[in-house]
């Protein structure tokens, strides 16, 4: 078989099917139960560090205290 | 010792540049390697001079000045590419604007990728790179990794737009929609581009925030698939490395496939995953509350990458593409409607329970028409990839009513936002000049897009109807010129709609600058604007 034919069996069959499973796992990951909690932190980034950037010396410390807030 | 380096590299490109210059087949790569050469060995002179001065401490805040020359950058470009539009605009209208002395530099068609390249990668392209360092800055807590390699993608971008606006307008183009500079001016922004990632990626390896923000997963979808468009579409070989002129490599369907894989995902990750990056940063931010959803924006996300990458061949319906390609286009393009309107929504209930803002905030007016905008646009988008409704829309002005709605009502509505969200922080002011300026701005820009969207639905499917009719005997009734001529009303109501657009534009360069030099200090908070 030459090239053309042999990727193009390869794209419709098993790579269709990787990038099928890969995008609902995707969405089964994100409504997966109790993620609510991580969600609402992850959305509330924005309003974490405006005008500086989080200090060396705390190492993202503050980052996880705040969201526990 | 780094001085040293960039001295010799920089005396070295002025000096090929000059030899390439004096060996250039053709007029427009001349006046390249002039321009590459002037710019060279002035950043020899620049750098000799600041040799030996003492270095400035490296600073731990964010990197801001970066992003002030940004927003700079977009309003200017902006304006021009706002004023290039209006001015084509009116030369359809009225034909003598393609005056005679300037034929063949300033007539219409060398001017119409100007006006396409200017908005879309100058005007588009420094506010995505501008608020894309912003916003990964704030997002990651950490500051812009790589130091003056931001400054080299900030300048070595303008750069690039210059040298593509000068080749158009001197003939150097390979006729590749939105893809028109030829073939040293791409690879020059690959290499622009691959630093932009590299910025963009370090900034968001060495973050404090555990999890990754969603507008960064936008931004660097949106860097990640240009920079493969932008070297698979350009794959060709130059005829001569003293010429402006080089080959495709892909020929035929195969070249017309490239180009719109290319064409149609230029606008599904330039303007609109990075403007949705611009989206999920600057709609929360101006309303105060976080996103609606933010299990809702990641399905958004990745349904987006997911099925926008396939809609390309809908460009193509009734040509030598095979069928079955075009119709995969199309259902990926239909499909699309599900993450577009879910990240419309999104975007929109974002405000739910703010709602009032929007009488007494003019920002967040925009941001909200803005959002509208890309729910109506990208309702219409599949709506004309449907083959049968793309045989009455194809080549007319419906076509081009769409993209405007688009960018005028998305992107740039989005942008002004951004950069009125950006202006009195990036400079360190309590407040913007004006809110009455914006309210201007607003309500010019908003009538001058429903002018020009309305007029070109009018024209373009009245066109379309003429361009199919045909009489009882089988002969089509109307002459190509016939459809010309019943365009112009709505050609002169789409160049007013253009004229309001500029206008609006010029108030918020005004406002902008205004804010920058006089309005009031932000008050001495705990931590200032970081300085630069």
């Amino acid at each position: 078989m030459d090239t053309y034919s042999v990727m193009r069996e390869f794209a419709d069959s098993w790579m269709l099917l990787f990038l099928t499973l890969f995008f609902v796992g995707v969405i089964v990951w994100v409504l997966r139960p109790g993620s609510t909690k991580a969600h609402r932190d992850s959305a509330s980034i924005p309003f974490r560090h405006e005008d500086e950037p989080a200090g060396a010396e705390d190492d993202g410390a503050t980052c996880r205290k705040e969201a526990r807030t | 010792m780094w001085d040293y380096v960039k001295i010799a590299v920089y005396g070295v490109i002025a000096v090929c540049a000059a030899i390439a210059a004096s060996y250039a087949r053709d007029f427009p790569y001349q006046v390249h390697a002039v321009i590459v050469m002037l710019v060279a060995a002035g950043l020899f002179l620049l750098t000799v001079r600041r040799t030996g001065d003492p270095k400035p401490v490296p600073d731990t805040g964010y990197m801001d000045d970066v992003v002030r020359a940004g927003v700079i950058a977009t309003a200017f470009w902006g304006v021009v590419g706002f004023a290039a539009g209006t001015f084509i605009a009116s030369q359809l209208a009225f034909p003598w604007l393609n005056f005679d002395w300037a034929n063949g530099y300033l007539n219409f068609g060398r001017l119409r990728p100007l006006h396409t390249s200017a908005v879309i990668f100058a005007f588009g392209g420094n506010a995505l790179i501008a608020t894309s360092f912003y916003v990964v800055q704030r997002t990651s807590a950490a500051r812009l990794w790589g130091g003056n390699a931001a400054w080299f993608v900030f300048w070595g971008y303008q750069l690039f737009i210059v040298l593509a606006a000068t080749g158009y307008v001197l003939g150097a183009t390979q006729s590749k929609e939105y893809a028109e500079p030829e073939w040293y001016v791409d690879w020059w922004l690959t290499i622009i581009w691959v630093v932009y990632l590299m910025i963009f990626m370090g900034t968001i390896f060495r973050r404090k925030e555990p999890h990754i923000y969603v507008a960064n997963w936008f931004y660097l979808s949106f860097i990640v698939t240009v920079a493969m468009l932008h070297i698979v579409n350009n794959l060709s070989i130059p005829v001569s490395i003293f010429g402006s002129k080089s080959v495709q490599v892909f020929a035929g369907v195969q070249d017309a496939m490239t180009q719109w894989w290319y064409g149609h995902n230029a606008v599904g990750f330039f303007l609109t995953a990075g403007f949705l990056g611009m989206m999920y940063y600057f709609v929360p931010k101006q309303a105060e509350r976080p996103v609606f959803s933010y299990k809702l924006s990641i399905i958004h996300f990745w349904a987006l990458i997911f099925l926008y990458i396939w809609a390309g061949p809908h460009h193509l319906h009734y040509t030598a593409l095979p069928d079955w390609a075009g119709t995969l286009g199309m259902v990926f393009s239909i499909m699309l409607w599900m993450p577009s309107w879910g990240g419309m929504i999104n975007g929109l209930m974002t405000l739910s329970g703010a709602w009032d803002k929007l009488r007494t905030d003019p920002i967040i007016r925009m941001m909200v028409v803005a959002v509208g905008f890309y729910g109506m646009s990208t309702f219409e988008g599949p709506m004309m990839s449907i083959r049968a409704v793309n045989s009455l829309s194809h080549y007319t002005d419906w076509t081009i009513g769409h993209v405007h709605s688009g960018a005028l009502g998305w992107n740039g509505m989005i942008t002004f936002g951004a950069l009125y969200f950006l202006a009195p922080r990036l400079w360190g002011k309590e407040r913007l000049y004006s809110t009455a300026l914006v309210s201007w701005h607003f309500w010019l820009a908003t009538i001058g897009i429903v002018l020009y969207a309305a007029s070109m639905w009018v024209s373009g499917i009245m066109e379309g109807l003429m361009w199919r009719e045909v009489d009882d005997q089988g002969f089509l009734v109307n002459s190509f010129a016939d459809t010309v001529a019943a365009k112009y009303p709505m050609y002169v109501v789409r160049a007013i709609g253009g004229g309001l657009f500029v206008l609006g534009g010029l108030i918020m360069c005004f406002n902008i600058w205004k804010t920058a030099t006089s309005a009031p200090a932000r008050r001495a908070a705990p931590v200032a604007a970081p300085a630069e």
